[in-house]
């Protein structure tokens, strides 16, 4: 036990300040005063990965960690659609993971935002839409409200997606 | 490089009186391939057991140029490679019919063949002879009848219409009483690739788990077809994004072979850092995401901040925080000058010493070890068996590595540390994990210290129709085995790959028999399976 507090110690607050030069920081703090005014300081996300690579998850979890600690905004991650929010979809959305990206829209209650995450959520990427395998683009199967472009995008590009879905719908 | 061609495989099959002919004409001589009957499959399976070889891939495709300059009237071959520690890979194919194709199977040899044979059964209609499993795998209920991606025939630019009258995927159930199914998936609970779990469970413990894939099949080998070098290496990297580089490289590396060309000495060099640095990075992530699953939030947040930092220094020096396409067909895109690689040799020391103490602390906290000693055992007999690989394998007692069995460059210069586990539980598996890591570190550090100058990238020249290559990669996962052949042009017209996941979700299934369900994640994140470079 005193080895992790040593640790803990030793590492320090490592997550980044807010201040105004900081384009990330910026998007939080607008992040969260936004979150707290629609969604009573705390928005639950689901994320579908449609048909990804699996990069784009990796740069999800990176927005949990201390770095970035998406958290302290009161957007967290949850295990269902049930109570969820808002959709992270990822991927050009396969064929055999379309009903299920269309189930779990239906699953998600109104009102719920979407945002697509990464260049194939958005145009089919890499693997292209003349392709059997792939149905779309995510605005293809369900409405999106915002799309954020990268292969995959940044911790801080996904943050700042996410603000844009909140501030767009009044 | 052992620029030997296996000879030794073909003269043990010539003992069992199987006929094997060279196929000179259209595979370089770093991996030639031996044509045998159709009747002769089998044998050369039971054979190749007999002689304790690997099973590393059973794939199919259509004729290419060669076959057709050389009046060969067969439309359609299957191929298959096998492994042994002391010689290099043997590939060997067989003609099918093309209007009618049928093969025996040999997963009564090898029963990881089985879902590579359902795979090819998808893909090109072929019939598998005695199959244990003849039920779809990639393709889906809902794909119309008669759809075969892979045919040259099949209009694969159109999404696939659905098709209503699929039925269901016939699950492996229980009649008894007290048994009780839990479905998971294909939407999972965490931000982590869909794919569906079916537990049949007696109370906390788990009786079988069987794993329904294909979720994210996204057409890859058919759209590799068509696509020069350069585009087929920006897909290759994609084929699972945290194992960019090996996959990247491992495609690229067949494309060499098939072109003859040798990358220089230097690309070669930053490729092995790169590569040793995707381990770490994903070994670091898995070890924090295991303790997570397990409630030890510390070591993850710690494990998280080092992962992070890794990232940020390949997006300094090398333009992406995943080192997505730095490697290229011919050599590498990046070219890091001395201080560079100065501070990536000082980066990777203080992580791997970082590791080593977080390591202590998670060797002496009861908790953690509590959940992770003696959970999810694969016995050394079924680790052989099914031919289980990279650090999964090596808990259990199953050491191939490519680094050492084919030795590519770099690694033909350099020592490669192997952990041998035995116990094949998730403490092994994790062991096996902190090992690489140390290991991994010192690698980059000899090769940073003996990077020799020069070119980083011998040029591109795509080789005759019809030529082809395979190559063998140790990712982090373990062996990645690639095969590509190149029609007009320097166009691709066949390229499969085998992820180490096709292999070791079989291990995981294995692994979590009579494991209690709370306990299913933890085993799930210490072999941390790619979806996406097993649907393809």
């Amino acid at each position: 036990m005193l080895r992790i507090l040593r640790q803990i110690a030793r590492v320090g607050t490592i997550t980044e300040e807010l201040g105004p030069s900081d384009a990330f920081e910026q998007t939080g703090r607008e992040l969260e005063a936004a979150i707290r005014k629609r969604f009573a300081g705390s928005l639950a996300i689901r994320a579908v990965d449609a048909g990804s690579c699996n990069g784009c998850e990796l740069e999800i979890h990176a927005t949990n960690n201390a770095y970035y600690d998406i958290e302290r905004f009161g957007v967290h991650f949850t295990a269902s659609p049930r109570f969820a929010d808002m959709l992270l979809v990822t991927g050009p959305v396969s064929v055999n993971m379309k009903t299920a990206l269309e189930m779990t829209f239906d699953a998600t209650p109104d009102p719920k935002l979407v945002v697509a995450i990464g260049d194939c959520a958005a145009n089919c990427g890499v693997f292209g839409r003349d392709n059997y395998a792939i149905a779309g683009a995510v605005s293809d199967i369900i409405p999106v409200d915002v799309v954020i472009h990268g292969c995959p995008p940044t911790p801080t590009d996904i943050i700042r997606g996410i603000l844009a879905a909140i501030e767009g719908r009044a | 490089m052992r620029h030997l061609a296996n000879t030794w495989f073909a003269e043990r099959l010539g003992d069992r009186g199987i006929r094997t002919t060279y196929l000179e004409d259209h595979h370089p001589a770093h991996m030639p391939c031996l044509e045998i009957i159709r009747h002769d499959w089998l044998h050369a399976a039971e054979e190749a057991r007999r002689l304790e070889m690997r099973l590393v891939a059973v794939w199919a495709a259509e004729a290419g140029r060669h076959d057709q300059d050389q009046g060969r009237k067969h439309g359609l071959y299957a191929y298959m490679a096998f492994a042994h520690p002391e010689h290099r890979h043997a590939l060997l194919r067989t003609p099918l019919a093309a209007d009618h194709p049928v093969l025996p199977s040999i997963a009564g040899e090898y029963i990881a063949a089985s879902r590579m044979e359902r795979h090819m059964t998808d893909m090109f209609g072929i019939t598998i002879e005695g199959s244990p499993d003849a039920r779809a795998w990639i393709r889906h209920e809902h794909w119309p009848a008669e759809a075969h991606p892979l045919r040259g025939n099949f209009d694969a630019r159109t999404p696939l219409p659905a098709n209503p009258d699929g039925g269901d995927y016939p699950y492996v159930q229980s009649t008894s009483h007290g048994v009780y199914e839990i479905p998971v998936g294909p939407v999972h609970a965490g931000i982590i690739e869909p794919g569906h779990f079916r537990f049949l469970a007696v109370g906390e413990q788990i009786l079988n788990m069987e794993e329904r894939l294909g979720y994210v099949h996204k057409g890859i080998e058919r759209a590799m077809q068509g696509r020069d070098a350069t585009g087929g290496a920006k897909l290759a990297a994609r084929i699972s994004g945290d194992s960019a580089i090996a996959h990247a490289w491992a495609f690229s590396q067949a494309c060499e072979y098939a072109a003859d060309i040798e990358p220089p000495r230097r690309a070669s060099f930053i490729r092995g850092i790169l590569c040793e640095r995707e381990r770490i990075a994903n070994h670091i992530g898995d070890i924090g995401a295991i303790c997570n699953d397990a409630a030890f939030a510390f070591m993850h947040m710690q494990m998280q901040r080092l992962r992070e930092d890794m990232a940020r220094l390949h997006q300094e020096l090398f333009g992406h925080r995943l080192l997505f396409d730095t490697i290229v067909p011919g050599g590498v895109s990046v070219d890091p000058d001395a201080a560079q690689l100065a501070r990536l040799k000082a980066q990777t020391g203080a992580i791997a010493a970082e590791v080593e103490r977080l390591r202590s602390i998670y060797a002496d906290h009861p908790s953690i070890q509590e959940r992770v000693i003696g959970s999810g055992t694969v016995s050394i007999d079924d680790a052989r068996d099914i031919g289980l690989l990279g650090f999964a394998g090596r808990a259990s007692g199953d050491y191939p590595d490519e680094r050492i069995e084919e030795a590519y460059p770099p690694y033909d210069e350099f020592d490669v540390g192997i952990a041998r586990g035995r116990l094949g539980d998730v403490a092994t598996r994790v062991w096996v994990r902190f090992e690489e890591i140390a290991d991994s570190a010192r690698l980059i550090a000899e090769m940073i210290e003996g990077m020799p100058e020069g070119a980083i990238r011998a040029a591109w020249q795509a080789p005759e129709p019809g030529v082809s290559g395979f190559a063998a990669i140790e990712g982090w996962r373990g062996e990645i085995a690639a095969w590509v052949r190149f029609g007009e042009a320097g166009r691709i017209d066949r390229y499969f790959v085998r992820d180490p996941s096709v292999i070791n979700w079989l291990g995981l299934e294995l692994a979590v028999r009579e494991v209690p369900v709370p306990d299913f994640p933890l085993n799930n994140k210490s072999f941390n399976c790619s979806y996406s470079g097993n649907d393809l």
